[in-house]
This record gives structure tokens, sequence and C-alpha cells, in this order.
């Protein structure tokens, strides 16, 4: 396989398939990583959504299954100071930025040990710490916000970058125009990362674009450069965020990178999905899963054997095991809670 | 050791379901992710996976079963190395123990723990300084441009971004000279889109920086109101207080003259309505540059609401770099015993202009500038009324769920017994803002109307 595996290299062309693809030839350590990390996140929502089912996470819930290599290769590219933020399909994010898998659980049962003290729940967590600015609930609203972390890295003279996470939901929003028109302006240190996943809820991004599926060229009326990237793929994932990032961090301001990428579960916990068909699910579960792809390039590289993946899948399993249970064995906040953190003392 | 597999939530409002289908039967080896059988809710129908590995041990509910309470175990699932015994116990233990252990939903087993109703008191914030220093003579406009101007002098993160600000020197001129003195980095010029730069402020914000954000009028900042309440009012508790938007809009609000229905609407009760949100609204001067610099320097987002008219009128000020007013301090301007007006913004010079008149005719009126309208006041406006038994409010803005609703509400929980006499509202008329001049009147409250309110509440 190509080792620049950047741009224009599709999902549905490793979808074609019948064998999951191979991941580019990148060193072993790397892989390793990609591949706990994607574990990690994956287990992670499964254990959130058997909670959820349990009654024990309530609301909303929406969970990143099938996307693991997006952030997961994003992340592999940035460096200390750099800032992200999301959309509230955003548990992922938060394990990719280095939170607490416990911290960021008890958010979810709503609990005292949570990120944001049980205040804040599925969609709105943060972390000042990891550079984390949330979870945000309403469509499209992170991509201003995430555009005015970017004009503070640049007011504040520093070479970080902002990864400004969207779905292909938003990217209709006309506050997304607005600013990606003023990062090109004032060439903002921002990378708008579409996860393309093919579905804004019920419905596909061909139903309402007018401009196709393709989304990462929605920029060019603003000079923004857009790359199309298998998000399937980590190691295409990374490849394309080292390029962005380099871009941003030499001051020639936003880009876009476009992932094709798939959520295997509904779009919230209440969707039963019934606006595409299982076989297409399945079709993208047994071809390009992320995390098989990984394994299947450490195993045929001779990087890992069996014995050694199972070994990180018990580690994996046992750290989502701690987290799911300090969830549950944390508290609920203090009644006393209720008043606080509506404003602060000035 | 096995797993029971409970019957699971599939949506925030689901307590039973049927079990429809068995996918799977007994003996069969599943993968997370594989799905095992198909639930029906009032909804829908949905799909029940695996969440961990295993072979299928014993099925408890059959297919077909209506009314599956949520975490009813329905099968038990075996792990590598067990046998069908392993089954058999966990179904007995299924048995022996139902799904009660899961209450952490239940509502009925936290009465005990009742919130209080009310948050702490806030404690007043203490009165400005008496100034007995040198005056200056200055206007609206030159006083808010002064306090920027010093603010950002003093502190390197705030800065101006907004249409027109930079180079056109504001639609208004209240930043006259700031680009000069600051430059283009910290005077900034917007395209005319306030949803994305009013979300670019708040996302600066969220990092430390002090954005101002100009809105030509707040009439516009409407399309930018999801960024001020959803993303400005509401992180700091989102985020369990670790981060928060210290962040100021300011601009002029309600009517001009003669612009009409899409550029005259007061929205100080739109805002006021949020918590997280400070919102200022000066008349004089004097307050105008203090409170701003307040809002500049609080960590909150604070909402600074201006008057177009206001901007020419000349008031005294300290004449020093360092005054300040405290927001959440209302101020009485005239002091009197028959009946309090309390007013904020253009309509404390309307309130004062009745006082003349209600004082020709011998009612004494005390005048209270509200100045801040969250956090509200009640204090100053309670002790007054404890006086002169009697409220007159008054507003620009329309009176349904309106500034006077709440003051008299407050009334009437916290000052009941020293109210003789309902208490009255003056506000805008209850229409969209005419255009002709002779109708624009009409609309606006005027020191006429606000004269026979209080002598209606005199019954004199």
């Amino acid at each position: 396989m190509a080792k620049k595996a950047t741009a224009k290299r599709a999902a549905g062309k490793a979808a074609s398939k019948s064998a999951p693809a191979k991941t580019a030839k990148v060193s072993k350590s790397d892989l390793m990583d990609y591949y706990k990390n994607m574990l990690l996140i994956r287990r992670f929502e499964e254990k959130a959504g058997q909670l959820y089912g349990m009654g024990l996470i309530g609301g909303f819930c929406h969970l990143y299954i099938g996307q693991e290599a997006v952030v997961t290769g994003m992340q592999a590219a940035t460096k200390e100071g750099d800032a992200v933020i999301t959309s509230y399909r955003d548990h992922g994010h938060m394990l990719a930025c280095g939170m607490d898998p416990k911290g960021v659980m008890a958010e979810l049962t709503g609990r005292e040990g949570g990120y944001s003290k049980g205040k804040g729940g599925s969609m709105h967590m943060f972390s000042k710490e990891k550079h984390f600015y949330g979870g945000h609930g309403i469509v499209g609203a992170q991509i201003p916000l995430g555009t005015g972390i970017a004009f503070a890295m640049k007011y504040n003279e520093t070479d970080n970058v902002c990864m400004a996470y969207t779905g292909d939901g938003a990217m209709n929003q006309g506050q997304v125009y607005e600013a990606f028109n003023m990062a090109a302006l004032w060439k903002l240190p921002v990378i708008y990362v579409i996860e393309n996943n093919k579905y804004g809820m019920g419905t596909s991004v061909e139903r309402i674009s007018a401009s196709g599926a393709n989304l990462h060229d929605r920029g060019k009326a603003y000079g923004i450069p857009g790359d199309e990237v298998d998000g399937m793929d980590v190691v295409a994932v990374h490849e394309a965020a080292e390029k962005a990032v380099a871009h941003c961090r030499a001051g020639k301001g936003p880009y876009i990178l476009e992932m094709k990428t798939y959520r295997y579960r509904g779009h919230s916990m209440s969707d039963p999905a019934k606006y595409r068909s299982k076989e297409e699910v399945n079709k993208v579960r047994s071809t390009s899963d992320p995390i098989d792809r990984v394994k299947a390039t450490l195993i045929d590289d001779g990087h890992a054997s069996e014995e050694d993946l199972k070994e990180i899948d018990k580690q994996v399993k046992a750290v989502v095991s701690d987290a799911a249970d300090f969830a549950q064995s944390s508290p609920e906040p203090d009644v006393k809670e209720l008043w606080t953190d509506v404003l602060l003392e000035a | 050791m096995a797993i029971q597999l409970l019957m699971p939530a599939l949506s925030p409002t689901m307590t039973e379901g049927t079990l429809a289908k068995w996918i799977v039967k007994e003996g069969d080896t599943v993968a997370a992710g594989d799905v095992m059988a198909e639930i029906e809710t009032d909804k829908a129908t949905m799909e029940f996976e695996a969440t961990d590995e295993g072979v299928i041990g014993k099925i408890l509910v059959p297919e077909g079963t209506e009314g599956v309470a949520v975490n009813t175990p329905i099968a038990v699932l075996l792990e590598e190395g067990e046998d069908a015994s392993a089954a058999e116990d966990a179904a007995t233990e299924a048995q022996s123990a139902p799904a009660e252990e899961k209450s952490q939903s239940s509502k009925e087993d936290a009465p005990a723990e009742k919130a209080p109703a009310t948050p702490k008191a806030a404690e007043a914030p203490a009165p400005e300084p008496e100034w007995d220093g040198a005056m200056k003579s200055q206007t609206v406009r030159e006083a808010l441009r002064d306090a920027m101007a010093e603010e950002m002098r003093r502190d390197g993160r705030v800065f101006l971004m907004g249409e027109e600000v930079a180079q056109y020197q504001g639609a208004y001129k209240i930043s006259q000279g700031l680009l000069d003195e600051f430059g283009d980095k910290r005077v900034i010029d917007t395209p005319i889109t306030e949803h994305g730069f009013a979300g670019l402020g708040v996302g600066a914000a969220f990092t430390g920086l002090r954005p101002i954000v100009e809105f030509m009028t707040f009439n516009f900042a409407m399309q930018a109101m999801d960024q001020i309440i959803n993303s400005a009012a509401k992180t700091l508790y989102m985020s369990g207080g670790q981060m928060g938007a210290p962040i100021v809009f300011r601009g002029p609000n309600g009517a001009a003259a003669r612009v009409g229905a899409q550029h005259s609407q007061c929205y100080a009760s739109w805002y006021a309505h949020c918590p997280g949100l400070k919102v200022v609204s000066p008349y004089s001067a004097a307050d105008a540059k203090g409170l701003l610099k307040s809002a500049i320097r609080d960590p909150n987002p604070v909402i600074f609401l201006e008057n177009e008219i206001m901007y020419g009128k000349t008031f005294d000020v300290p004449d020093t770099d360092d005054w300040t007013v405290p927001i959440g301090k209302a101020k009485i301007v005239r002091s009197g015993t028959d009946v309090t007006i309390a007013a904020f913004s253009i309509m404390v010079g309307k309130a004062l202009e009745a006082a003349d008149a209600l004082a020709e005719a011998g009612i004494s009126a005390e005048v209270i500038d509200l100045r801040t309208i969250r956090p509200l006041d009640t204090a100053t406006v309670i002790e007054s009324v404890k006086k002169t038994n009697r409220l007159v409010s008054v507003e620009e803005g329309w009176p349904f769920a309106g500034i006077g609703s709440e003051l008299g509400m407050m009334l009437m929980e916290q000052a009941f017994d020293y109210l003789d006499a309902p208490v009255a509202r003056v506000a805008g008329a209850d229409v969209p803002m005419p255009y002709a001049a002779n109708l624009e009147a009409l609309a606006l409250p005027q020191a006429d109307h606000i004269v026979q309110a209080a002598r209606a509440v005199c019954y004199r």
C-alpha cells in the first residue's frame, strides 16, 4: 500500500475489498499506541452503552464506536498546548486528550467524581489541564468557539493549533462559514476536522447537501485547503494531520480535513438506525474496521502476536472496568452543588 | 464468572419493553457487537448487542414476552472456560435477586436530599467609594471610550472586536482613537456576522483572554443569542466551575429615534432571564464608565446595554483612570418619601423629569437608577418601598415578563406588607415599534405616563 495515504483515498475503496485492509507501514511503537488508544475508546464506549442500558447513564449518549481512528490519528500529531473542541459525540476525544476515563465515565453517570462534578453530562465535559474545551450540544457552535481558541493562540503568539471537530451534520450551519471566513481572513491556526460518518442523525449527507457527499472543499471560497482522508485508517489520518498541523504552525491559516468515517451505533442510544441497512453496517465493520486494520498489520508484519494483543485487550478492559466501577461508586453530587458555578466571584 | 444479561433501557424514558425476538440460542458463541435480540419499545424496535464475548448459557426470558422491566435478567452469558452449571447458578441468583439493586434512577429514594429552594442570598456589593476629587464634564460616549482605553492599557488580555470598531472609529464613535493607540491586533473590525464573531469571542474568552464584543446594536445580537446563552452563560456551570467566559457584550439597546421595529427593541428582560449572565444598563456617564470598567474586569459574561440617545448627553465624571462602580448596586438618584420610581438607562431621565412634575403637585418621589438588572439590587428597592410604600417601575421594553413584572413579583415575595398600593408598571406599548413620529412617541414611555402612574398609586 502506498505510503502517501492521505488525500483522495476514500473509505469506499477499502470497503470494496472483502478482507480487512491493512494500514501503511509505520513503526511498531506507533502502531501499538494506535491500537491501544483506539481499543480504549471502543471498550469505553461499549461499556457506556452497557451502563446506559442499565439505567446508570441517562439522557443523551452519543457513542463514537467506528470512528476511533479519526481522533486517535489526529491527536498523534499534536503537542503540548494544542487544543481540542468538539460536538456532543465527545467521549473518544476526551480519552484521546489524555483525560482520565474514570472522570469521564463518572460524568456520564452524573456523579461527583465526574469532570463537571456531574453537572455537565455526556455532552458537556471540559479539561483546562488537557486543553479540552468541550463537549458542545448545539450543532455547529463549536466551530466559531474553536476559531476563537485559535484566535487566542495567535493573539498570545504561540505556535499552537486548535483542532475543531465537527460532524457532517453541522456542515450546512451558517455559523460554520462565518467562522471559516474569519479564520482565513486572520490566518488562524485551526484545523476543521469534519468527521463525515455519512449521517446527520437519520439523514444521509447526500439527501441534505446540495454540493454532494464531499465536504472537504467547503472552504474553497475562502481559500482554505481541504483534504479528503480515509478516516477508517489511523495511519492515513495521522499523515493528513501532520500535514495540516505543519500548515497551521507555519502561520498559513486554517485547514480542513474531511474524514470519511462511519459510526456503527445509532445517532444516540435511542436511535434504532432504521435509515440504513444492516448489510451496510456489517460491510464497513467487516472490511474497514479501524482497529482490525491495525491489528492485521501488527500481526502480519510480525510486530505482535495474538497473545501480545490479547494482553493489551486485557489491560484496556481493566482500565474501563475500573472506570465503570468508579462511575458507580462515586456519590451523586452534594445538593449544594445545585447553586454553585453559576457565576465566579468578581 | 457468568454474566447476567439485563433488559436494557434503550431511550431516556424507557421503563419496560417487549422481548420481540432472540437472534441467538443457548450454546451460541457471541462477540462484542453481535446482535443477540430485538427489543420493542413503544417508539421503535432496537437491536440488543453483546458487550462481552462468551457463550449464551441460558435464556431466561423467552421471546414474545411483553412488559419486561428494564434491568430484569434476560439471559446468562458464560465466559471462556465456564460450563452450563455456572449458568444455572447465575440464573438462580437472578431469580432471588430481582432488579432492584440499581436504584440510581429511581426518584423516590431521594426526598431527604431536598435542595434548598433558593441559593444563599448573595451579599450586596459595597457601593462605589464617595468621590471628592476633581470632576470633568464628559459625554457618555467619551466615558465609554475612556473606560475601554484605560482597561486596555491596564490589561493586555483585553481587546475590542465588532463591526466598524477600528478604521471607522465605531458606528457611534464609541471606539474613537482606540485603533491608533492599540493597533489592529487589539481593535478588530469584524465581518457583519454576529453569530460567528460572538462565538469566536467566547472561544477566546474560554482560554482566558478578555474580549469586548461590540454589537452595532443589540437588535443584531439576536443572531448571536445561541453563543451568548448556550456557550457564554452556561459553560461555567456545565464545566463544574473549570472554565468560564470573561467577556463583555456591549452596544446600544432599545429605541433610538425613528428607526422602526427591527432596530428599536429593549433586551434587558431577555438577558436578565438567564443565570450565568450579568446585565448592566447605566444612565449617567460616570456610571457608564465605572460599570464598563467593572464589567471588563469581571470574570463572568456581562451584557452591557447602552442607549444611543444617551451617547451625546453630558455628565460630571470623576477625573481619574481608576473609577469603578460595582455591578449589582442600584443608586438613589433623588430622595423622596411618597413614592418610589425604579428605572434604568434612558428612562432614569424620564423618571427624574416626572419627579420634578410630581414635586410641583406636592408628591415627593424617590428615583432609583437600577444600573444593574442582573443581579438586581433588591435591597435598595425594598428599603425605599419600606419608606414610600409604593412602587412605579419604568422601562422602555414591553410589559409582558418585563423588568417591572420582576420588580412587582419581588415585592410580593419580600415586601408585601409594606405596600399600600399595587405596584404600577410603565412600559413600552405592546406593539412592534412604529415608524411614524406620533405613533413612536405613543409607543415609548414618557414622563407624563410616569406622573400618572405615580399619582394613581398615591391615590392623588
